[in-house]
């Protein structure tokens, strides 16, 4: 792994575990759910059975004096304290969406939609308490299906806006009607992906605590945003800033799930400012099916113009989904459709280029950023009309994509649509695929096999991918998400480092990121480097983590806070030493001379008599031993990276079960940190991707009811179901930061799916069937083998 | 004639990592809300409350039991070990220990939210079936839902375990 050189770096790179990792093993951890603070109450939250109903009558009476109860919240009583919100990006032209409102005042819009909030002593009164509440519905119409969303005789859900668009996206690059009068073939699919949902372990919770005696507001939150957080509750709850404090202490899990305001906890917040006492809103499985943001759910009808030679001379995707009923605050609904249009055979010399998104209301749950955002959706569309090409023209799917791949001549190259592709490294993860998987081999096996009547497929997928986004994602829409990171880095009097940094974690290594950079930069050792993440009182202003921009961005903060601390550390030795500062280095937590490597000072040393013995200190000298760095990606939108998986499956064509035999991938994040980390991050988001090709799907009916809304019901990959993921890396940092991180997180999201369907379809080859629809149940396989009709 | 009220609530007494606990306890309450709420012990995890996700797993005299599905009355006169006292004081408590060690080692836990249960499952299984093949381990894990890692890290841990244990 080749790292930009730095002095005394040990720790950048390394394979360490990771020092909080240790009170998580032994049961210690913090969740939110975890805190009890005294007179805490417990809140339970009523739902909307229907997709779509008046509120006719509500009477909150009897649950008022049930036993335990305390108070209970309706859409009115929270709406009379918290300004309404619109989850619009400014910078996406005729986006719209309507205004909401945490609990529903006259009309519930999806099924699930929080109506009212019982706060009581035990979680268990709340619930009982729910029952007591008498509210009748009058039915409205429906809208269920993206398809007929826009049609004329479509009920409209928020007459204000005219219709159900929330918005519509072209992209346009060159003469695509041309290129398919001219095309000698062309290869068209329709590729749909269903809805999911994140399904993280630990479900959403909050806690909030409001001191009526000083007014202040805090709130433990499972977020993975607490400056976002901080932001929006003293906005819509008109408080100052100074008056709210944001702790997000352990997370368990987030996917981006984290990142949005839910209404439940909204009410929660509200309840807390009403009563002066800590209320606590944890959202049972059950809630969490219909509650938490969903995401995907695409209808993609893409075609690919080849010449006679098999060259791509254009392509064109039309994209469709349907949202929730509002687009999601504060970040908007728009994102996946922004990125399918972006990124359909981005990889490649894609020829002349149109792509249209378009996202349209519904009475489902409420929609948005999930892992990899849209990259999946580009990547299924822009791999599986690879593999038709390639099939059509009888060339290995290998090669085909060999010869299409972007010259690397080409970078930097701007894409239509906005993303700048700095350097991408996709020559080099092919061949390094093909070499871990054995490709050859592969390929020999399956021919033999087949003699045999065992079936199986290779898939290749390579994607594109996002990260360390720039303010072209939020702030320059308008969106109070900060693009910026900083670190804070103090030596103890001890000659420790305590390292105050806005990264965030929800597992993902985000602690010890900024512990081995600062380790590796400052020349302290690695046990004496402590990290303070996720409270907006203790850390400076951050964006926190989403869109794979934790250690590229926060990263890059604490290397740069890291080589200030170490410059104002030698600078005062240096005249302490009456010498110069380039004279000395820092390794191990001592100070020694660069050229002879003699000690000089401990760190210690240093400290106390910065400290304490500030009669040994020049009069006109002020050690500075507290510092701040900031950063912030503004050389392009993202930071865009690459990489390329590949899936082996065997079908079994009598009941259309698949097995997987194996998964790999090669993925470019720059530079490593830490492998050990990386590794398995990667593979838990291939095994989320897995999981979308093959179970995931949140089936709802007509009416919108979510058909399985239980863990029971919504199937997710489980340890016996998954293969051993080879995991392999280029490295192309990115010359946008010193530390030349990219993001790790989301990619393997991005490509697991359309690997596991091509292997599919590359397994149904000789059968003529072609699946692309995802999750490919046994059903679609027989399906397709013309077994089921 | 007057049928009596059914109890809502009840007194239990069972042992809890050894310690001897003694309180009335809602007849309705759960054994994961009772451990959490009542005693504090948070190690125990509530991921689904239906049986499906494993996050409660606990042990309860001897074996591994879903703690949301099972009422703390049921547990009257039991013998329960939670991963706040799993790792000490008995035979298996040196497996839990080993597994914490090659957990660290080789990041089988991302946001840790699966992970005490994880280490109980699976020191069931080292204790059981110390030469348990790989895809024993991921069958014997497969009632454990874990959405951060690919599962991968986790049974090179518990793989590793086994075999330090079965001298293979
Ligand atoms: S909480 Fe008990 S199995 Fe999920
Ligand atoms: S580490 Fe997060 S659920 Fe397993």
């Amino acid at each position: 792994m080749s790292a930009p050189d730095r002095s005394g770096n040990t720790t950048i790179g390394a394979a360490l575990p990771r020092t909080n990792a240790l009170r998580l093993l032994s049961g210690r951890g913090q969740y939110v759910d975890d805190l009890n603070p005294p007179r805490c109450l417990h809140a339970a939250v009523l739902r909307s059975p229907y997709a779509h109903a008046r509120i006719a009558s509500l009477d909150v009476a009897a649950a008022a004096i049930a036993p335990g109860v305390v108070r209970v919240l309706t859409g009115r009583d929270v709406a009379a304290m918290c300004d309404p919100y619109v989850g619009v990006l400014k910078h996406v032209p005729g986006m719209q969406s309507a205004a909401q409102l945490p609990l529903a005042v006259d009309r519930a819009c999806w099924q699930g939609e929080p109506v009212a909030l019982v706060a009581a002593t035990t979680r268990a009164e709340a619930e009982d308490a729910l029952a007591l509440i008498e509210i009748e519905w009058e039915e409205l119409p429906v809208v269920t299906d993206a398809e007929t969303a826009l049609h004329p005789d479509t009920p409209v859900i928020h007459p204000e806006l005219g219709g159900n668009l929330c918005f519509e996206r072209v992209v346009t690059e060159g003469d695509v009607a041309a290129a398919f009068a001219q095309a000698a073939h062309v290869v068209e699919a329709e590729f749909i992906t269903s809805r999911h949902t994140a399904a993280t372990l630990e479900p959403r919770t909050i806690l909030a605590d409001f001191n009526a005696a000083d007014g202040q507001l805090t709130v433990w939150h499972s977020t993975q945003v607490p400056y976002m957080m901080q932001w929006i509750i003293a906005r819509h709850f008109r408080l100052a800033e100074t008056q709210v404090r944001v702790i997000a202490p352990d997370v368990g899990g987030g996917f981006g799930m984290k990142i949005h305001i839910y209404g439940d906890e909204m009410a929660a917040v509200a309840a807390s400012l009403l009563l002066g006492r800590p209320v606590k809103f944890v959202a049972d499985r059950l809630e969490s099916f219909v509650g938490d943001f969903h995401a995907r759910g695409h209808r993609v009808r893409a075609r690919m113009a080849l010449s006679k030679d098999g060259d791509i001379l254009g392509v064109e995707a039309d994209d469709l989904y349907g949202i929730g009923p509002y687009s999601g605050y504060p970040r908007g609904s728009a994102n996946e459709g922004l990125q399918v249009s972006n990124l359909v055979c981005a990889a490649y010399r894609r020829g002349a280029y149109r792509a249209v998104s378009r996202a349209v209301f519904q009475n489902k749950a409420m929609y948005g950023q999930y892992r990899a955002v849209g990259h999946p959706v580009a990547c299924l569309v822009s791999e599986g009309l690879m593999d038709l090409a390639a099939a059509k023209l009888g060339i290995d799917p290998a090669e085909f994509r060999r010869r299409h791949y972007l010259s690397p001549e080409s970078y930097p190259l701007k894409l239509a649509g906005g993303p700048v592709l700095e350097k991408l490294s996709q020559h080099e993860a092919l061949e390094t695929l093909l070499q871990m998987m054995d490709y050859a081999g592969l390929r020999t096996e399956q021919k033999k096999l087949r003699t045999q009547g065992i079936h199986r497929g290779i898939g290749l997928a390579s994607f594109v991918e996002n990260s360390n986004p720039s303010a072209a994602t939020y702030g320059q829409g308008g969106v109070s998400i900060a693009s910026q990171d900083s670190c804070t880095l103090k030596l103890t009097a001890t000659g420790g480092v305590v390292a105050a940094s806005s990264i965030t974690e929800c597992g993902q290594g985000g602690y010890a990121v900024i512990q081995q950079v600062v380790a590796a930069v400052c020349g302290v050792p690695f046990a004496q480097v402590k990290v303070v993440i996720g409270d907006t009182e203790t850390t400076p202003v951050g964006g926190g983590v989403w869109g794979s921009r934790g250690t590229g961005i926060c990263g890059e903060a604490a290397l740069q806070a890291g080589k200030a601390l170490k410059a104002n550390i030698l600078a005062f030795v240096a005249r302490l030493q009456e010498s110069e500062a380039s004279l000395y280095d820092i390794r191990d937590g001592q100070v020694i001379r660069a050229q002879s490597g003699e000690e000089v000072m401990t760190l210690e040393a240093v400290a106390r008599t910065a400290y304490f013995r500030t009669d040994q200190v020049p009069k006109d000298f002020q050690p500075e031993l507290t510092v701040t760095r900031s950063y912030a990606q503004k050389t392009y939108n993202g930071a865009y990276t690459n990489g390329i998986q590949a899936s082996y499956v065997e079908v079994d064509t009598e009941t259309g079960f698949i097995k997987l035999l194996g998964h790999w991938v090669v993925d470019d994040c720059g530079t490593v940190i830490n492998p050990l980390l990386v590794d398995e991050q990667i593979r838990g988001a291939c095994v989320q991707g897995i999981g979308a090709a093959l179970f995931e799907q949140c089936v709802y009916s007509p009416e919108g009811q979510l058909m399985n809304g239980s863990l029971m019901d919504y199937l997710v990959p489980m340890a016996g179901e998954m293969p051993d993921i080879e995991v392999g890396h280029t490295c192309t940092p990115t010359a946008t930061s010193e530390l030349g991180a990219k993001g790790a997180g989301e990619a393997g999201t991005a490509g697991a799916s359309a690997a596991v369907l091509n292997a599919t379809n590359d397994a149904l080859g000789p059968f003529g069937g072609v699946v692309s629809e995802i999750p490919v149940t046994p059903e679609r396989i027989l399906r397709a083998l013309g077994r089921l009709s | 004639m007057n049928t009596p009220k059914p109890a809502t609530e009840l007194d239990v007494a069972f042992t809890v990592n050894g310690e001897r606990v003694e309180r009335r306890v809602p007849v309705r309450q759960n054994l994961a809300d009772f451990l959490r709420d009542t005693l504090g012990l948070t190690g125990t995890h509530v991921g689904c409350e239906h049986g499906v996700c494993g996050a409660c797993t606990l042990r309860c005299n001897g074996v591994i039991v879903r703690a949301c599905l099972m009422l703390a009355v049921q547990a009257d006169g039991a013998d329960i070990v939670t991963i706040e006292g799993a790792a000490t004081g008995n035979y298996d408590g040196a497996i839990v220990a080993d597994l914490q060690r090659e957990f660290h080692q080789r990041n089988a836990l991302q946001c840790g939210f699966c992970t005490p249960a994880m280490l109980l499952t699976a020191a069931e299984l080292v204790a059981a079936r110390p030469q348990a093949s790989r895809e024993e381990i991921r069958a014997h894990l497969s009632g454990n839902y874990c959405r951060c890692t690919g599962y991968q890290s986790i049974v090179d841990a518990v793989e590793s375990v086994c075999r330090s244990r079965s001298g293979t």
